[in-house]
């Protein structure tokens, strides 16, 4: 209990003074304006000693912010909110007085320093001991200074039994029942909220949305809370809260919690627990007095990679004097140095295999019907985005009408909606624009366009021009975390295994099946294949309705990682054009290889320019790069390449 | 979409005429000009405004119009094209002879029909926060000036309830209001002693949705043993994909909180809020505000789209104060005549959403209070901090050496908008 070390000591002087200067009843006025004086300290602790209910009042109205200065006769008072008037009681007599404006009061602020004498003065009022039921009522407090004063208390308990609802209330999810005001834990049942009472953990029941009311925390409350549920939690008899636990610690290292930690290390039987244990442990006794032990808990942190760890590590070299220490410090510090550093050339590039991937998605439908019929469809983009949209709504009718737990599967649902949807749209404006129009690019390129235009402001009407909402289901949220600092988001793991899926699938179609031995001799050289018996016209219909199709399904998986807006489609056209001719007009191989290509190399330049620069940069290269091989990377035979 | 409209309103303009015979008068009608996009990029946040214009004319209407007469809107698209604002401004003035005009989001387009209002002589309220450094004759401000979101927010994140942050990053997209503002915030920053080295700047395009590497960067920027915090000026589209990267590589507020100036309730409808619980935004309004004129607002928002899911944010209740105070000017002044109004304007109060008073000053900005909200699971703000009192806008920043001379007032004896000394300063002697 180092923290309230200070504090006592502060009070036990300032009881002192208090003692020499007891406060008489009458001059309670006297001393009532004393708060006002550049130090307060002194009038606080004098009101603090005197046991006057009157004096208890005035100091529980300063710390919650209600004592007032009356502007028209100086005299100390305690307001309280009723509408846009203020009810004002005189803080010396007890009376209420009269109702004013709250320009006609002034607040009595409290310096920092005596903020912390007021919470021992206010905990002080509290008779009784407490315990674990009244602490964990505390946390109903308004203000987020006396929701920490409770959330000190129930840590000073001790009692492992606050954990869930410090970790409900971290997350937002702590509330109180309208009805009874009591403290209740929320966790989403559906539309509906399933409670628990927070105190015991019993169930309460499902109740709507409305019936209860959230407790507010600020980020200085959830640093708190976090390092709270360290220390509580370390007793726990699960191991992966008692290894959250320690994670917590070694996130907000309390020097106080060391002995804790310790005897928590010296019992753990679990190696990975005892391990990150291990870590924390070293870190909180990075400030420890003792130099040999500051030089072993370097040594501990020195085989971590941790981005955690290193800022520790650097934190601490700022405050160390120790020359020796320093010098392990800094030894430290290099060792680790290098492993980032090489983690960081692996994340570039593993971001940019990332990238490609989209890039990928995006292009691959494009490289069909671009690359293999040769048709430039600007309104490529817009499967894209019906393909989203189609997420969008598979995605509300499982909210409407599957039971909760289903949600997270209607990602795999809405794939095949999305193909079916694009591919739709697709054969519609193959057959009702695009084959008045083969050979004629200009003409395709200009009416192409008004479709995208056309669709973009259909949807706008339909879903409106706001973005939509489309989460990520539980299994596609999160990052796995290969090293220190090395992490990769979830979805993209799944965006870049589900795109080498499409590819291959895409490949299957074109080598294995009569469509694609059709879809392939009608793009060698159409004339015979028609006179082969192959119905071109058919053909032409099914091979845009795979590729817009494919655009659908990308849309899916964009939608896992940013927009679903009308707008969706633009953003994505240009990268695609960009790379069907980077990697070849007509060749598979050379949109996955360009697509890859481009996002390595625009992740690797990233760092180095800037996202604008490097942009720029890409499309200068790729320019240079087009003069030379106007064909692209993989030039291939087709009917594009015969123009 | 918008030709339709305005064929629709046309129709229904004569059709009502000749229902009314030939008493009535159908050119009585006061018309008012909405120059927002209604296609294009910016269509997702400026159809919102639209319709709130719409909204307030309705209501104005149903409390027996302006002067004795029907207040009329009159929509037009610019479709998020810079140049077709100047045409469209063009058009509403001369062509439909609007009286006002309530238009523009991004500093871009404001900045390309500034000419065509000061030629013309007509008035536009620009409802959106922007980075200040202007103020026309023929501009209403209503939405924030850098002191006004910008300023306290970085003020409040060095403090002790914010974290105490040490470290900035400033992240924007690519154009001049982010650009501005940080050139604001840094000259702010230095004079409050953060080194050099303890600010990262990055801009990116319009759009951009592959953040992996700049999310990455801010992870181990602020992984060097000072509290850092993100300040975001990213706009548009781009916000999505960057919150969702965030969230997904475990980015907690509680580390390293990102407080945000063009992210408000609307733009949180797009995302699933789950886990960016804590990060900030900076505005001078939230729907979450309690009291009554904003329960009104609220209600009558929801009940005129037709929708209890639409969100309210900062920039319709710029759009509600700026309409609000133009009726108000109008009333005062007898006639719609825009330097009549534009006299009247100056010291116009509204109660504003927001719980306080607002006021139109003479530098063409309003003062408004400064508000800072955490983001909460149901995509609303809860509200962690803000003034005491409405704060003046400052159209010229004092961070800026060249600006904090310059003044801007439209009345004597000053009359301008940047200068270093009244322009009438021998006569007020």
């Amino acid at each position: 209990m180092q923290r309230f070390l200070p504090i006592v000591l502060i009070a036990l002087m300032l009881a002192l003074v208090a003692v020499v200067r007891p406060v008489a009843a009458q001059d309670l006025a006297a001393t009532l304006s004393g708060l006002t004086d550049a130090d307060p300290k002194p009038a606080i602790a004098a009101l603090n000693q005197s046991g006057d209910d009157k004096a208890k009042a005035a100091l529980a109205a300063l710390a919650a912010g209600n004592l007032y200065i009356r502007i028209s006769d100086n005299a100390v008072v305690i307001g309280e909110k009723d509408g846009e008037m203020v009810v004002v009681t005189n803080a010396a007599t007890g009376d209420v007085e009269d109702m004013l404006k709250p320009e006609e009061l002034q607040a009595i602020a409290v310096p920092d320093d005596a903020k912390s004498l007021l919470g021992v003065a206010a905990a002080d009022t509290q008779s009784g001991p407490v315990d674990f039921n009244t602490a964990i009522e505390g946390l109903k407090a308004d203000s987020f200074a006396d929701k920490a004063k409770a959330i000190a208390a129930l840590t000073a308990l001790g009692d492992a039994r606050a954990v869930p609802a410090f970790q409900a209330l971290a997350a937002g999810r702590l509330f109180t029942r309208k009805s009874d005001s009591a403290l209740v834990i929320g966790a989403a049942s559906g539309n509906d909220v399933a409670l628990t009472n927070a105190a015991t953990g019993e169930p309460l029941g499902i109740v709507a949305p409305g019936e209860i009311d959230p407790l507010f925390v600020n980020n200085n409350l959830r640093n708190v809370l976090r390092e709270a549920v360290g220390r509580l939690g370390l007793g726990s008899s699960d191991p992966a809260v008692r290894r959250s636990a320690a994670a917590a610690l070694l996130e907000n290292p309390a020097p106080e919690a060391v002995a804790l930690l310790r005897e928590a290390h010296d019992k753990e039987q679990n190696a990975g627990v005892k391990s990150v244990m291990a870590l924390s442990l070293a870190a909180t006794e990075l400030s420890d007095p003792d130099k040999s032990k500051r030089i072993l808990a370097i040594q501990t942190l020195s085989g971590a990679a941790e981005l955690r760890v290193r800022s520790l590590l650097q934190a601490r070299l700022s405050l160390e004097t120790d020359t020796e220490v320093k010098a392990a410090l800094v030894k430290a510090f290099d060792r680790m140095q290098t492993k980032i550093t090489l983690y960081s050339y692996a994340e570039n590039f593993v971001q940019g295999i990332s990238l490609g991937s989209v890039l990928l998605l995006a292009a691959v439908g494009l490289a069909i019907t671009f690359g293999v019929m040769g048709v430039i469809n600007m309104a490529h983009g817009e499967m894209i985005m019906l393909g989203a949209y189609s997420a969008y709504v598979t995605q509300e009718i499982f909210r409407a009408l599957l039971p909760p737990g289903w949600i997270g599967a209607y990602l795999l649902a809405a794939l095949p909606v999305a193909f079916l949807v694009a591919a739709i749209v697709g054969v519609a404006i193959e057959r009702g624009i695009i084959r008045f129009l083969y050979g004629r690019p200009l003409e395709t390129m200009l009416a192409t366009w008004g479709v995208s235009l056309c669709l973009q402001q259909a949807v706008r009407s339909i879903f409106g021009a706001t973005n939509k909402e489309v989460a990520n289901p539980g299994w596609m949220t999160g990052a796995i975390e290969v090293a220190g600092g090395l992490a990769v988001t979830w979805n993209r793991v799944y965006i870049i295994i589900f795109c080498f899926a499409v590819l291959g699938l895409i490949a299957l179609i074109l080598k294995r099946t009569s469509f694609g031995l059709h879809m392939r001799a009608v793009t060698q050289n159409r004339q015979m294949a028609a006179v082969m018996g192959i119905p071109t016209a058919r053909v032409d219909a099914m091979t845009f309705a795979l590729g817009s199709g494919i655009a659908g399904m990308a849309g899916v998986a964009l939608s896992q990682i940013g927009n679903v807006s009308p707008n969706l489609g633009t953003i994505y056209i240009v990268d695609s054009f960009l790379v069907v001719v980077f990697g070849g007009v007509g060749s598979l191989m050379g949109t996955l290889v360009g697509a890859l290509t481009l996002g390595v190399v625009n992740k690797i330049l990233e760092p180095v320019a800037g996202a604008v620069l490097g942009k720029v940069v890409v499309l200068v290269c790729i320019i240079l790069f087009i003069q030379k091989r106007p064909r692209g990377l993989f030039a291939a035979k087709g009917r594009s390449a015969d123009a | 979409m918008s030709k339709f409209m305005r064929t629709m309103a046309v129709a229904g303009a004569m059709l009502g005429a000749v229902a009314a015979g030939t008493g009535a008068q159908a050119q009585d009608t006061i018309k008012v000009g909405v120059l927002h996009s209604l296609s294009g990029t910016m269509a997702i946040s400026e159809t919102t405004l639209k319709d709130t214009v719409l909204m307030m004319v309705d209501d104005l209407n149903k409390k027996g119009g302006l002067l004795g007469k029907k207040v009329e809107a009159v929509v037009v698209d610019p479709a998020s094209n810079w140049p077709l604002f100047a045409e469209k401004a063009r058009e509403l003035i001369s062509k439909e002879k609007v009286s006002v005009v309530f238009g523009c989001w991004t500093s871009v387009s404001r900045k390309s029909v500034l000419p065509v209002f000061e030629e013309l002589n007509s008035m536009l309220f620009y409802p959106v926060q922007y980075e200040g450094e202007e103020s026309s004759k023929n501009v209403f401000y209503t939405g924030a000036a850098p002191n006004q979101q910008a300023i306290p927010a970085v003020e409040y994140l060095m403090s002790k309830d914010g974290g105490e942050v040490k470290r900035w990053v400033l992240a924007g997209t690519d154009y001049v209001y982010p650009r501005t503002t940080n050139k604001i915030l840094e000259a702010f920053l230095k004079a409050k002693g953060v080194k050099q080295e303890d600010i990262m700047i990055n801009y990116t395009p319009f759009g951009h949705s592959d953040w992996q590497t700049i999310v990455a960067d801010i992870k181990k920027f602020g992984s060097a043993g000072k509290k850092t915090a993100v300040v975001s000026t990213i706009n548009g589209d781009a916000n999505v994909p960057f919150y969702k990267e965030l969230a997904n590589a475990g980015i907690k507020a509680s580390d390293i909180p990102v407080v945000a100036f063009s992210v408000g309730e609307e733009e949180l409808a797009g995302i699933d809020t789950k886990n960016l619980v804590g990060h900030l935004a900076a505005w001078n309004y939230f729907q979450s505000v309690k009291g009554p004129v904003n329960d009104g607002f609220i209600k009558q928002w929801k009940t005129f789209i037709k929708d209890p899911k639409r969100v309210t944010n900062d920039p319709m209740e710029a759009t509600y104060i700026g309409f609000k105070m133009w009726a108000q000017a109008v009333a005062q002044a007898g006639t719609t005549n825009v330097d009549a109004v534009r006299q009247a304007m100056y010291g116009q109060k509204v109660k504003a959403p927001s719980g306080f008073t607002a006021v139109m000053n003479t530098n063409h900005h309003l003062s408004k209070p400064v508000l800072i909200g955490e983001i909460r699971p149901d995509g609303m703000f809860n509200i962690v901090w803000q003034t005491k009192g409405p704060v003046k806008a400052d159209a010229w920043s004092k961070y800026i050496p060249e600006s904090a001379k310059l003044t801007a007032d439209w009345t004597f004896p000053w009359v301008c908008g940047n200068c270093e000394k009244p322009k009438y300063a021998a006569l007020a002697n």
